[in-house]
């Protein structure tokens, strides 16, 4: 099977999954247990008549559920997910607003987490049983254990309050002026205008919620390659390899770690789940303003539109991540395809 | 020949009795089996070993650093950390419990049919656990929890509906690999019920992945809902919970206690956990070493 049919199965297989969240999310807006209009138009504005009405012809809320269903569909299909509570926007543009941030923490963290976590896999499973192995395991087990809210906290407190070596909380120096949005992404757009002060910044604000965000997905990191690469390290052809004399080295680099990182491509997907877990509370901790902080203050204000609208953005990102990795894993490994 | 081989068959333990040896001789997961233990020891005995009442507020010495009559010291109201701390076990330790262990059974019990019955009941299932896991869990949870209404019973809930898919995936493989066995056809063949059948043939056979599934996930149960109180949306103050004592302690870093002693309260149980849940894997599920 061709790589294109490939990819447009998966491509088919995600209305279903769409359709599955859509109504997930809807289930959840009819959970509360109060009118359902509450969802929509908060508690304060139940008394304006005009307002209630708007809303109960706009979400078809003198309907049948299946209907109240299609309209919701409707108004997400044309990018509506309703009016936040709390910032009186349209929950789209405080969405499309907060999501650079977390992009760009979220690629920081992942860059972490690679850079650290694949060369302490590979060195884990080399010298298996050894201290660097322990220490593997160690970190790796302390990534997965710490809360981050707590985690960020102590960084803070040993890094800013005590050594007063990196900034605290916030994404740019208050003092400095907020880098002109072109990409959302500030390390991108202070080198796009040129102004290293705020990059060197933006950079430094960077550090701590990325190490913190990307220790969960560091320790996923170094235990699958370490135990990928020790499995693959087991295999006929790397016994062959080095039989026909080949240096150590080149059995590793072009042998080994090739196969060995199959798994931990998968497990790419499963990491941006994590990622997100650990935004939501990096994010809080670091005054992050991203989509992680943004649904943890909508839901302690109980700011429906808004907590609904970016756990469905969420879900539907984490179902394109899965959608890639699955695509890249066919192109790496044909015979994935055939299954 | 036919002898020899049963009489090994009857000399030889149980995989049970195996794995608990295995699991006896593995001291990471010992260590951490102690840990619960004096977990579980303070939340029993709470009364006992704190010094003081979690609540009582003392004006006059509130906000005092770590000292002999207050080994974690207080908090703004004067009241005791250790001894908040200690009571916070009778809340996280037995939440994780009670939402794995619901979204065992639940999980476990829908895979089950789900894999014994097959069909449209299958189906319907399984799609909404796809749907369901299609979510990172804590967003999930978050959106749930507050659609409830903030309270630790709610977070609860929230927790065991976006839970209980994984373990309903995993029964329901493992009961397709063996409903078709020779034993499972012999007990069908001399017409025992098929709840008799799930009960005794299957699940006994099936539950060893669920068990090391559950005990690798207490840990992460206890972090979500320490996670959920320090958003708001679980335990509420002035109760004892160790998520909510470090929201009420942060960004005071002056006053480092006050969240320094909760977190490694959580820590200290995720980590127990943990290494007991890899021992239990290790000892009880080799398939699933190493993953």
């Amino acid at each position: 099977m061709g790589l294109s049919v490939h990819i447009i199965r998966r491509l088919l297989l995600i209305i279903p999954m769409l359709i599955g969240i859509t109504l997930l999310t809807f289930t959840v807006s009819h959970l509360v247990p109060s009118d359902p209009l509450v969802v929509i138009v908060s508690e304060k504005a139940l008394d304006q008549p005009d307002i209630v009405n708007a809303a109960i012809r706009k979400w078809g809320l003198d309907r049948s559920l299946p209907e109240q269903y299609l309209y919701y569909l409707w108004n997400l299909a044309h990018g509506d997910l309703g009016v936040s509570f709390k910032t009186k926007r349209p929950v789209a543009q405080d969405l499309a607003q907060y999501l650079p941030a977390t992009v760009e923490l979220g690629l920081a963290s992942l860059f972490f987490a690679l850079a650290f976590g694949l060369p302490l896999g590979i060195m884990a499973a080399i010298k298996a049983g050894s201290w660097v192995d322990h220490f593997a395991r160690f970190i790796s087990l302390l990534g997965a254990s710490m809360p981050p809210f707590w985690s960020g906290l102590m960084a803070l407190f040993v890094f800013y309050f005590k050594a007063q070596i990196l900034p605290g909380p916030g994404r740019i120096d208050t003092r400095m002026i907020t880098p002109t949005t072109i990409t959302g992404l500030h390390l991108v757009d202070t080198l796009l205008v040129g102004d290293m002060n705020a990059f060197a910044d933006a950079l430094h604000h960077l550090i701590l919620p990325s190490v913190i965000l990307g220790w969960f997905t560091l320790a996923l990191v170094c235990r699958i390659t370490r135990s990928s690469l020790l499995e693959v390290l087991r295999m006929d052809y790397i016994r062959t390899a080095r039989a026909k004399g080949l240096h150590e080295r080149a059995v590793l680099l072009r042998h080994a770690l090739r196969n060995a990182f199959i798994p931990t491509l998968t497990v790419l997907g499963l990491a941006f789940a994590g990622l997100m877990t650990g935004a939501i509370m990096t994010e809080t901790i670091f005054a992050w303003p991203g989509i992680g902080r943004y649904a943890v203050e909508s839901a302690a204000n109980l700011d429906y539109p808004a907590v609904l609208g970016t756990t469905l953005l969420i879900a539907v990102i984490y179902i394109f991540i899965n959608l890639l990795v699955d695509v890249l894993y066919g192109v790496i490994d044909p015979r994935i395809r055939e299954a | 020949m036919a002898q020899d081989l049963g009489s090994r068959l009857a000399s030889s333990e149980s995989p049970w009795a195996r794995g608990l040896r295995i699991l006896i001789r593995n001291r990471m997961a010992m260590a951490g089996a102690a840990v619960i233990l004096i977990w579980a020891v303070a939340a029993v005995a709470a009364p006992l070993i704190a010094p003081y009442d979690a609540l009582s507020q003392s004006v006059e010495d509130r906000l005092s650093p770590p000292s002999a009559q207050h080994p974690f010291g207080t908090d703004e109201l004067g009241r005791d950390v250790f001894s908040r701390v200690v009571y916070g076990a009778r809340i996280s330790l037995p939440v994780g419990l009670v939402v794995i262990l619901f979204s065992m059974l639940m999980g476990a019990s829908v895979g089950a049919l789900a894999g014994y019955i097959g069909g449209v009941f299958d189906l319907l299932v399984m799609r909404l656990a796809d749907i369901t896991l299609a979510f990172p869990s804590i967003v999930l949870a978050l959106a749930i929890a507050s659609a409830l209404g903030p309270s630790l019973k709610n977070a609860l809930i929230a927790m065991i509906l976006v839970w209980w898919p994984e373990y309903a995936r995993l029964m329901r493989g493992q009961v397709l690999s063996v409903k078709n066995n020779e034993y499972v056809t012999a007990a069908r063949s001399i017409g025992v019920s098929s709840g008799r059948i799930l009960a005794r043939h299957i699940i006994p056979n099936t539950s060893a992945p669920i068990v090391v599934k559950a005990s690798l996930d207490a840990g992460s149960a206890i972090l979500t809902i320490a996670a959920l109180s320090f958003i708001g949306l679980g335990a509420v103050p002035p109760t004892p919970e160790w998520g909510t004592m470090i929201s009420m302690g942060r960004f005071k870093f002056y006053h480092w206690w006050l969240t320094a002693f909760p977190g490694l309260a959580v820590l200290s149980a995720v980590l127990g956990f943990n290494f007991l849940g890899d021992g239990l894997r290790d000892a009880f599920d080799p398939q699933l070493r190493g993953t």
